[in-house]
């Protein structure tokens, strides 16, 4: 069974990188649904948040490939987990003055902003779970939609615990300290070993 | 120096242009490249010359300990550079191109590496860092167009990365899974001058971590398995060999008596006169090894992918099996294409190892009975015909000849499977071939550099006729050289396993497999400078061999076989493991 399945992945910040990851799992015959990837606390790694569309064992079998790539130092399965996963809208409405009062309404609802106002249209910011930003699109259409774009998913777990931190990783530290990590923490090089098997 | 072992760290005193060893030299960027492969211990290098390595190839007469083999086409040095690796294994293969045509030909070499997961470490001349991007001469991206490849690649921007990074891609390229790298060297870069200092200690990538050990209670869980066992078997792959792994498995076998069936490029990791010994398994395997995989009741696969070609249609593989084990060293061949119930992510050696203490002696008599009754109601064989020569009767009398010594180099096609199905050694590793990518015209160069990697070993080449003259410009190599391999041409003047599949498969048609117009394979040594013999007779195969074995040099031997000959048993496109066809 499909579903889209949330991938935190954290990289060494070199060139490149994105070329691999993207390649690898259009390689293997995955559809990326959204990527996106940005600077850490470190900046010698980089976090990519990977959202693609595939069954349980596929998304094994594309997280075992990527652990396998050298510049790609933690994978992290986090479908399911209570996580904060948001992404960013920007859309430019058109929107005659006789409509912006009921568009503003939403936008206050979903507790949104303009970000810029020409004659007759605004461009709207909108913050939040792919649900929310594409229920908003929905109520936001009929009012006519002039241009959209989409950041595509970042996110992180909740609670007090890093479950990918820096330092969990010994990267910070003068290397492979091992401290407990984040419970169900997938680590790579262990990736199968834990994932598999009847015992 | 060819053929010494690998040498120690300490060992290195290039000269680097009558540069002192005193404190930190500066030396130029092709110099630091030079002096980083001999600190890595490479004593051979297949390469090509271009516009973008050129200041490499300046300084390279500097360091006699490099053999440098000027190959006639790059990718003949990707092959023979896979070759070297793959038959003196701890080693990694090295070869060097050009930038643009040079690094593209080098694509199918790696390609074939990646594969069949040996290590071999390309350098690749590029354009200058500045005109990079720009379409200039001779510019390809490298890393983009191999990377899908290789294990890993670099492309170097800066002259103080150059040993770090060597030192790197020969750690990447031979640790873990081993497989290709690629390092793209920029021109300018070759001639930037730096101090030289080489790394100390070994290298830590935070994100390339070492490979687990074993996990004992998954160990002990199989130890288990093999006892409760009624009906096992082991299949053995390519793992067994790059791990060394083989006595291991031999105790294994012997100590709870499993049967051992292996794959195309497992062949040579359990000898075949062992009376436990299956044979290979699979699309072209024999029958006694698929009726016994389909019987099991635990099947345990060490160090294999289990790709297509073993399990033929993926659900008649092993359906009784209640207790499927997976040891391989990549976790992501775990559950790829079977999903086993215990999987162990190791080292094949490591996991054997310690496997071995917590297995019970143990001997299913009912099991191997049923198996020796299959192994005569199966054998692999051949049907003799008067005035036709067999290929088996060829590789009968060259595996005569071989006195479990010397190496074989199988090409891809019917020559491949009839020299995998007929190798009987008791030593392992010296059966090659390209089974992954299953590359035709990767025997011929891939033998250069084994025999280079092993002098004091007879080395054949098995191939076809097609297979042969994709590659066949290295004969200038091989002669200019005098490197000494034996290269049989089974010429059956047609593609003869694509004859065979369309002959069987795609309704009778033959399209395109006619071969008849091959040259004159006597003439054509003999216009290289090498020795070449020829003939249709069985009775002039043994002899002939014995002129080739008593030259000194490459000898060229053409065997006019039967063009009917096919590959039995084998498994009909689409069909399950039981529906294999034998010979009739």
């Amino acid at each position: 069974m499909s579903q889209t399945r949330l991938l935190s992945v954290l990289v060494e910040n070199k060139p490149g990188v994105l070329n691999r990851v993207a390649s690898m799992i259009r390689r293997r015959g995955f559809n990326i649904d959204s990527l996106s990837v940005g600077p850490t606390e470190d900046e010698a790694v980089s976090r990519m948040t990977i959202a693609v569309h595939v069954g349980r064992q596929q998304a094994e079998q594309a997280t075992k490939q990527l652990a396998k790539l050298i510049d790609v130092i933690s994978i992290d399965d986090i479908t399911g987990l209570r996580s904060v996963a948001h992404e960013l809208l920007l859309v430019r409405m058109h929107s005659p003055p006789e409509k912006r009062p009921e568009i503003l309404e939403v936008v206050s609802i979903f507790r949104g902003r303009v970000v810029d106002v020409a004659a007759s249209s605004l461009i709207i910011e909108i913050t939040g779970s792919s649900e929310k930003v594409e229920n908003f699109i929905e109520l936001m259409r009929p009012y006519g939609i002039k241009e959209l774009a989409r950041s595509g998913a970042v996110a992180l777990v909740r609670g007090d615990r890093a479950r990918l931190s820096l330092a969990d990783l010994g990267l910070n530290g003068e290397g492979g300290e091992e401290s407990e990590p984040a419970p169900g923490l997938v680590r790579i090089g262990s990736v199968a070993a834990n994932t598999m098997g009847d015992i | 120096m060819i053929g010494a072992g690998p040498r120690p760290a300490t060992s290195a005193t290039a000269p680097g242009d009558g540069a002192a060893a005193a404190a930190p030299r500066r030396i130029t960027g092709a110099q630091i490249l030079l002096e980083s492969l001999i600190r890595e211990g490479v004593d051979t290098i297949f390469g090509y010359p271009g516009g973008a390595n050129l200041y490499v190839y300046r300084h390279l007469p500097s360091y006699p300990q490099l053999r440098h083999v000027l190959v006639r086409h790059e990718q003949g040095a990707a092959h023979a550079a896979d070759g070297y690796a793959r038959s003196r294994r701890g080693s990694v293969g090295v070869c060097f191109a050009t930038s643009g045509p040079g690094a593209l030909n080098l694509v199918t070499g790696l390609g074939t590496a990646f594969m069949d997961s040996v290590p071999v470490v390309a350098i690749t001349g590029q354009v200058p860092v500045g005109a990079i991007g720009t379409d200039s001469f001779q510019e390809s991206d490298v890393i983009g167009s191999t990377m899908s490849v290789v294990k890993h690649s670099y492309l170097l921007t800066r002259v103080e990365d150059i040993a770090p990074t060597v030192k790197e891609a020969f750690h990447v390229a031979r640790s873990g899974r081993p497989g290709p790298v690629v390092i793209d060297f920029p021109k300018d870069l070759q001639a930037e001058v730096s101090e030289f200092n080489y790394p100390e200690g070994p290298v830590r990538l935070r994100s390339f971590p070492p490979t687990p050990e074993p996990d004992p209670a998954k160990l002990r869980r199989i130890a288990e398995l093999i006892a409760q066992a009624k009906r096992p078997v082991i299949l053995a792959g390519r793992g067994i060999l790059i791990a060394q792994a083989e006595a291991e498995l031999l105790e294994l076998a012997h100590r709870a008596h499993i049967p051992v069936g292996w794959t195309l490029l497992g062949t040579g990791a359990f000898p075949l006169q062992d009376p436990l010994a299956l044979q290979m398994v699979g699309f072209m395997g024999a029958g006694y090894t698929n009726k016994a995989v389909c019987d099991a009741d635990v099947l345990m696969m060490i160090g294999m992918r289990c790709d297509d070609r073993v399990t033929t249609r993926l659900d008649s593989f092993a359906p009784r099996v209640e207790h499927l084990i997976h040891i391989d060293i990549d976790p992501a061949e775990i559950g790829k294409n079977v999903v086993p119930h215990v999987s162990v992510v190791a080292d094949a050696r490591a996991a054997l190892r310690r496997l071995l203490p917590m297995v019970e002696p143990k001997r299913e008599h009912e099991w191997l009975t049923q198996i020796d009754q299959w192994k005569e109601e199966h054998p692999v064989r051949y049907v003799k015909k008067p005035g036709v020569l067999q290929p088996q009767e060829v590789l009968e009398e060259m595996y005569a000849r071989c006195r479990d010594e010397a190496i074989v180099v199988a090409d891809v096609g019917l020559n491949q499977i009839w020299s995998a199905l007929w190798f009987n050694y008791s030593k392992p590793g010296l059966f090659l071939n390209s089974g992954g990518l299953g590359t035709m015209g990767f025997a011929f160069p891939a033998s250069m550099g084994v025999k280079l990697a092993n002098p004091e070993r007879t080395v054949f080449c098995v191939t076809g006729e097609g297979g042969f003259v994709m590659n066949m410009q290295e004969m200038a190599t091989m002669v200019e050289n005098r490197v000494d391999v034996k290269v049989i041409i089974l010429n059956n003047a047609s593609l003869g396993m694509v004859r065979q599949f369309q002959d069987d498969f795609y309704d009778g048609v033959r399209s395109q497999v006619d071969l008849t117009c091959t040259p004159d394979f006597v003439k054509l040594g003999e216009a290289f400078g090498m020795k070449a013999l020829s003939t249709g007779r069985s009775e002039d195969v043994g002899p002939m061999l014995d002129e080739a074995l008593a030259h000194r040099g490459p000898v060229l031997l053409n065997f006019d076989i039967d063009p009917d000959a096919n590959v039995y048993p084998i498994v009909p496109l689409g069909k399950g493991m039981l529906d294999f066809v034998e010979v009739s």
